[in-house]
């Protein structure tokens, strides 16, 4: 043996080393490929050998050639084999080989399991240490599942050396293994207040990164980290937590508050650059999300300000740029305060750095105002001509027509000076962008009416100047504004005065060496301008000029015909061929013009981008069924062209059904009260300016001056005669500084169309969240007790006498739990959309619990900012959102014939919110009741503007039975996605001073109902609540009941079984309770539009029935909330004291209700597919109606 | 992630992978390798030392952020919940401890010494994530683990081990 070894060791002194690798392959510059291949060859044998430490020594040089690009997986058997040698040298080559070629992929990767397992509880702490480093970057969701418990036993390990790391990985065990995060989440917040800093920082490290993701969770611990803030002298750790309390702040404006004096302080009294800038992020962070309403934070944004011109100023490039990006988050929401500093920000565009550069142009976006645009824009002209590298170029081009075109161009008072910008910037040669040039042009054509004469004659210019924007095509983008002029010349024709000129342009040989795609705009555009002229010269009775004309085409058409490009080619044939007929009837003397011009008439409109998505897909029509039969599989490939063109014809032929659909919904869409509803935007003129020539945008520039200061004269004069007896020292102060926006009137008479969009759409968009972020997972709330279930998996020993150590009890509850939770997934599948409505409701109830103790540490605020704190108060906003709501009817009211559609989904939305905030503030008044009573006379004094009283609150969750331990409170909903299923949410309040556990929910099932219960458990079996319940805590939970039948309100008796556990012992109780379906639980909110409501009552399928009620004493407006919120009805349209309200049941049933108010009664008319469901319904009704 | 996953280190002749959390291909590496190194080695001396990310990066919350020293280039990849000074910061600290463990470290060393590079960087940085900024924290580290490998290695030393 020990020969063998020694053997194994002379061996050994022939290979070559890491080092002797690398100087081989210094040394094999011309063939390196050849040399490291024959290492690797070398390598293979090497890894043969019995010896650990040649292999070790192979694998060392393995990691080099992987780290130079090389694939070295197939050694990944071998690298375990390395990792699992006894000695740290050789473990530690291993580790690092597999943290560097290791990954998910790698399927020899569980055979690790043990391996890592039997390091990390090494006596030696280097082992361990050498194993939690490696598993930190191969992890996998089976290691992190196997392995989480071990780890979580290292975080309370005697060496902080280990403590920190095992800290430090959790967090890749949560991303792997979200379930870990809750049980492990108490020690993770132990280690905050770790003796060892290294061991604090790390948990610093590891919550941070988790609260950037789901910051919500995390609020609570925010007096923790504000108390390690103002302790802690580390910069890394401040660092961390300052940077987190940014993240906070924009949901809990109070912390804000608190946060800015520590803040302020540090900024004051720190010398780390690191340190002060993360705080002025955070003071900035605190500032936006204070928004405007907060007075004296003007010094805060001052200091935050003049310290990031310091920054900026500063001669290291490092803080310049950290400053100018810091200002560009000040600038948001005080943009005031960040213009003042225009000069410094103007400066850094000429820096050589071209990062900074770059930041100073987004700073620049959000700058500009009316006022300073022209001026800007000018000096990034000049940018634009100093500029070197076609990217900064580039770069400034895009931001130049950024900044102009913002918020629908806002900011732009004279189109003409724009228009000239874009002229000027088709100067510039090898740019990318032309195509972005070309869509600004066509876009201020078509939607600033008055700009068009001005663009046309400037289009015109350029389309005679082709030859110099397209002198060399190839690599020419700029040549693309060709595209925009000759279709804006052809568009609008009539305004060109040089009519005949610039047909000729558009016809000379030249153009066809331009790209396909423009020529066929020439072409098309062409006929247009031909037809225009034909028109002007038949009506002046020019008919010589007009044959002229019409053989110029004649002639030069076929030049474009011959084209090599197929869209020309066929379009040029075509219109050589309308040309010819046209010039027969011509010899012939007819008048052609007027329908040679028919061919174009109409106005184009702006269409908006979402528009196509938004059109309703016509009823009847499933795009995602097929059209054909599916092609079976066993055709082989050679016939697949043939089927896909069969197909494709077959489609066409079948899309003439869903046309007339279309054409359908053109004729409702002229039905609706005129195209006025397309809202276009007035804006209201003065002078119109005329420059004579050849602009130069410069030109505007000083002309603008001149105006503006004739506007202002004029102003001015108007107001000396208002106010004559007003010192004159004191006018000139105010002509000085005061030159806002607001002043400024566009020179132009501008109206810019709105883009169209198809009717009843919405123009709000859902926001597109990435349904696969991997961080949200670990939305986990982290508040709520620790459930039974709720352990890591511990690994099972065979031995005997372990399993009846305690700890053992864990994997037998672990292996129970995972039961019901794999039927969970399944049963989360079926609703999932549900399920997280319902979650976050459930959050928004929690976070009131979760709030108490936030609330308590943060209304330790000194006092005069208190009364607005309880107002940002988000639970307390209830009252606050009402008048908001009132005002909403209001205008509803108003803008009755505006579009109903929008606004009842509005109301709708809001009524949802409105439904969450109810039930949190529910759960709070329970226990804050004074701090309630004291707010509310604040609140509507602050609101007695109104002169509706505010809807009183209303909670869908009703009382399900209470006795001394326990009170249950329940709301049902129905399933969008199955229509035999509702779900009822539930709330045990633990009223006791015991702890409750093992609660189980049991009913008796009924033939039409049913509760949904795990697979295999029998009907008699209750479904156990998925957790326990401390003193005073209370908590939801769901469970699903399936109906046969929904015309009719069910009852369900059951029974609450449950263990009070307290100091004395524990004690079994049990609860029984009637579980009340009413129709209306069956009724799923529904906007419907006027329009399909009317189709709908026309349509005569409907059953009539109605109820009258006497004694209304509340505002219909209240009452119309009523019937929204506790039946599920929302309201179509209202015409004074009358509403049509609708909503739909789980299973379809269409209900139309007619809510007229009379003096002091109400009476409902109803419509339904079903009579019973709407008798039974509108006998609901008046029972709440009657409680008024 | 702390460091956006990754943090790179490179050597002007010979670019390498300091490794870091992306479970990246080895020709996805290599590309962002040389990216990188062709963004960063044609900056100037007197420029900021952030790179704003690119696609192969991983996207806009994603920067570079290097620091040039002579013929070397140490380059970190990180995301926005780490302090850019913090890193630059670190990797000073980073420079400083190579230069106590080897003892005047030059680029020499870290060409052949690439595995005792890399030793020293997994007690900076792990998975990712900041783990340790104090240096002498570091060097102890290292220096305990150098120690113990000795003890373990010394029947097998090779006389070459040490050139």
């Amino acid at each position: 043996m020990a020969l063998k070894m020694v053997k194994g060791s002379i061996d050994r002194m022939f290979d070559k080393n890491l080092q002797d690798l690398v100087r081989g392959i210094r040394n094999h510059k011309e063939d390196e490929a050849k040399y490291i291949s024959q290492c690797i060859d070398e390598i293979k044998q090497e890894l043969k050998q019995d010896n650990i430490a040649v292999k070790a020594n192979a694998v060392c040089k393995l990691t080099y050639l992987q780290m130079l690009g090389y694939d070295i997986s197939w050694a990944a058997f071998n690298i375990i084999e390395v990792m699992s040698a006894s000695k740290f040298t050789f473990k530690r080559i291993g580790y690092l080989a597999a943290s560097q070629c290791f990954h998910e992929g790698t399927d020899v990767i569980m055979l690790t399991t043990n391996q890592i397992r039997k390091d990390l509880s090494s006596p030696n702490q280097y082992d361990t240490g050498v194993a939690l480093t490696g598993l930190s970057c191969f992890v996998t969701p089976d290691l992190a599942r196997d392995l989480a418990n071990d780890i979580m036993t290292l975080m309370s390990h005697t060496k902080p050396y280990i403590r920190k790391k095992a800290v430090l990985i959790m967090y890749k065990v949560f991303l792997k293994y979200p379930e870990s995060l809750r049980p492990a989440f108490p020690r993770l917040k132990e280690k905050l207040e770790d003796p060892d800093p290294g061991v604090q920082s790390a948990a610093v490290n590891v919550i941070c990164e988790l609260a950037r993701r789901n910051p919500k969770n995390y609020l609570s611990l925010a007096p923790l980290f504000f108390k390690l803030m103002t302790s802690s002298t580390n910069n890394w750790v401040l660092i961390k937590i300052i940077k987190l309390f940014g993240a906070l702040t924009p949901l809990e404006p109070r912390l804000g508050k608190k946060l800015i004096e520590p803040l302020t302080n540090l900024i004051h009294s720190t010398s780390a650059m690191s340190l002060l800038y993360e705080c002025v992020n955070t003071v900035i962070a605190v500032l936006i999300s204070l928004s405007s309403g907060m007075p004296n934070h003007s010094a805060s944004i001052q200091l935050c300000v003049q310290k990031l011109r310091i920054l900026i100023e500063d001669s290291d490039q490092n803080l310049k740029y950290l400053g100018l990006l810091a200002m560009s988050k000040i600038l948001k929401t005080h943009p005031k305060s960040v213009q003042s500093h225009k000069d410094l920000i103007l400066q850094c565009l000429d820096d050589k750095d071209e990062s900074i550069r770059l930041r100073a142009l987004d700073l620049l976006y959000g700058m500009v105002s009316k006022k300073n645009l022209m001026e800007i824009v000018k000096k990034l002209m000049i940018h634009v001509d100093k500029a070197e590298g076609t990217t900064y170029r580039d770069e400034l081009l895009t931001k130049i027509i950024d900044i102009c075109s913002q918020s629908n161009y806002q900011y732009i008072t004279n189109f003409e000076w724009y228009i000239s910008i874009l002229v000027e910037l088709t100067r510039l040669e090898g740019t990318r962008h032309g195509h972005l040039i070309a869509a600004q042009m066509l876009d201020v054509a078509i939607r600033v009416k008055a700009i068009r004469k001005f663009a046309v004659s400037q289009m015109a210019m350029l389309l005679d100047n082709a030859h110099l924007i397209a002198s060399n095509t190839q690599r020419n983008g700029i040549c693309e504004v060709l595209y925009a002029a000759a279709w804006i010349c052809g568009e609008f024709s009539e305004h060109l005065e040089e009519s005949n000129q610039t047909l000729e342009a558009m016809l000379r040989p030249k153009v066809t060496t331009l790209p396909g795609h423009i020529q066929a705009v020439y072409v098309q555009n062409m006929v247009k301008l031909y037809a225009s002229i034909l028109q002007q010269k038949e009506q002046s009775g020019e008919k010589e000029a007009a044959q002229e004309i019409t053989q110029l085409m004649v002639d030069r058409l076929p030049q474009f015909v011959q084209s090599a490009d197929l869209e020309v080619q066929e379009r040029a044939s075509c219109i050589l061929q309308l040309i010819k007929y046209i010039q027969k009837l011509q010899i012939k003397e007819v008048p052609v013009a007027e329908e040679v011009i028919a061919l174009f008439a109409g106005e184009l409109n702006p269409v908006a981008p979402k528009a196509q998505k938004k059109v309703p897909v016509p009823e009847g029509l499933d795009l995602d069924a097929w059209i054909n039969a599916p092609p079976s599989d066993s055709e082989s490939e050679d016939e697949k062209p043939k089927t896909i063109f069969h197909d494709e014809e077959q489609r066409h032929s079948r899309h003439r059904q869903p046309e007339i659909d279309e054409e359908e919904l053109a004729r409702q869409y002229q039905d609706t009260p005129g195209v006025e509803h397309i809202p276009v935007v007035q804006i209201d003129l003065s002078v119109p300016l005329k420059v004579p020539g050849m602009p130069m945008s410069d030109q505007y520039v000083k002309l603008e001056e001149e105006r503006r200061h004739k506007q202002k004269l004029e102003k001015d004069k108007k107001k000396k005669k208002q106010k004559k007896e007003k010192k004159g020292k004191h006018r000139r102060h105010n002509s000085l500084h005061t030159e806002s926006d607001e002043d400024i009137a566009p020179a132009q008479h501008v109206d810019i169309i709105t883009e169209e969009m198809p009717e009843n759409a919405l123009p709000s968009d859902e926001d597109d969240k990435d349904p696969n972020d991997p961080y949200k997972a670990l939305d986990i709330d982290l508040d709520k007790p620790l459930a039974d279930s709720e352990k890591l998996p511990v690994q099972r020993h065979r031995n005997a006498e372990n399993l009846k150590s305690p700890d053992t009890e864990a994997p037998l509850v672990g292996k129970k739990s995972k039961k019901p939770k794999k039927k969970e997934k399944k049963h989360k599948e079926k609703e999932r959309e549900k399920e997280k409505k319902k979650e976050k409701e459930k959050k928004v109830t929690e976070e009131g619990k979760k709030g108490e103790d936030l609330d308590f540490w943060l209304s330790t605020a000194p006092p005069p900012s208190s009364i607005t704190q309880t107002q940002s108060e988000p639970e307390g906003s209830t009252v606050l959102a009402e008048p908001e709501e009132n005002e909403d009817a209001k205008k509803e009211e108003q803008e009755e014939d505006n579009d109903e559609g929008k606004k009842s989904s509005k109301h709708r939305k809001k009524k949802h919110k409105k439904e969450k905030e109810e039930k949190s503030k529910d759960k709070k008044k329970s226990k804050k009741k004074h701090h309630h009573s004291e707010e509310e006379p604040a609140e509507s004094v602050q609101n007695g503007t109104l002169d509706d009283e505010p809807l009183p609150p209303m909670s869908s969750y009703c009382l399900l039975a209470e006795n001394s331990y326990v009170k249950m409170t329940y709301d049902i909903q129905g399933n969008l996605q199955n229509d035999s299923q509702v779900t009822v949410s539930v709330i045990f309040e633990n009223k006791s001073a015991s702890f409750l556990k093992s609660m189980e929910l049991n009913v008796l099932d009924s033939l039409n109902a049913k509760m949904l219960r795990p697979e295999g458990s029998s009907v008699h079996d209750g479904i156990p609540v998925p957790f326990q319940l401390p003193p005073g805590i209370s908590n939801e939970a769901q469970f699903v009941f399936t109906l046969q039948s929904i015309v009719m309100a069910q009852k369900l008796k059951g029974t609450l079984s449950f263990i009070v556990k307290n100091d004395e012992g524990s004690t079994h109780e049990k609860l029984d309770f009637k579980l009340h379906f009413s129709c209306a639980s069956y009724l799923i909110t529904t906007p419907c539009y006027s329009d399909a409501f009317a189709k709908l009552l026309e349509s005569g399928d409907l059953h009539m029935s109605s109820i009258k009620v006497d004694g209304i004493s509340i505002s219909f407006q209240h009452l119309l909330a009523k019937i929204c919120f506790y039946h599920h009805f929302s309201v179509v349209e209202r015409v004074d004291s009358c509403a049509s309200m609708y909503s739909r049941s789980i299973q379809g049933h269409h209900v139309c209700l007619l809510v007229k108010k009379g003096e002091n009664s109400v009476s409902v008319d109803g419509k339904c597919n079903d009579s019973t469901l709407l008798s039974n319904l509108l006998d609901e009704m008046k029972e709440t109606l009657s409680k008024c | 992630m702390g460091l956006g996953g990754s943090c790179a280190g490179w050597l002007m002749q010979a670019p390498c992978w300091l490794g870091g959390d992306f479970s990246l291909s080895e020709d996805t590496q290599q590309q962002i390798i040389r990216e990188t190194f062709h963004l960063v080695s044609k900056r100037d001396e007197n420029v900021c030392n952030f790179l704003e990310g690119g696609l192969l990066i991983g996207g806009s919350d994603n920067k570079l952020i290097y620091r040039h020293y002579a013929t070397l280039y140490f380059v970190f990849c990180v995301d926005s919940s780490e302090s850019e000074l913090g890193i630059l910061d670190l990797i000073q600290v980073f420079v400083e401890t190579l230069d106590k463990c080897f003892e005047n470290v030059c680029e020499l060393d870290l060409i052949f010494h690439v595995d005792k590079v890399h030793n020293i960087l997994a007690e900076m940085v792990m998975g990712g994530m900041v783990l340790e900024t104090n240096m002498n924290e570091i060097v102890t580290q290292i220096d305990a683990q150098n120690k113990l490998e000795k003890s373990e290695t010394f029947i097998f030393q090779s006389p070459r081990q040490d050139r």
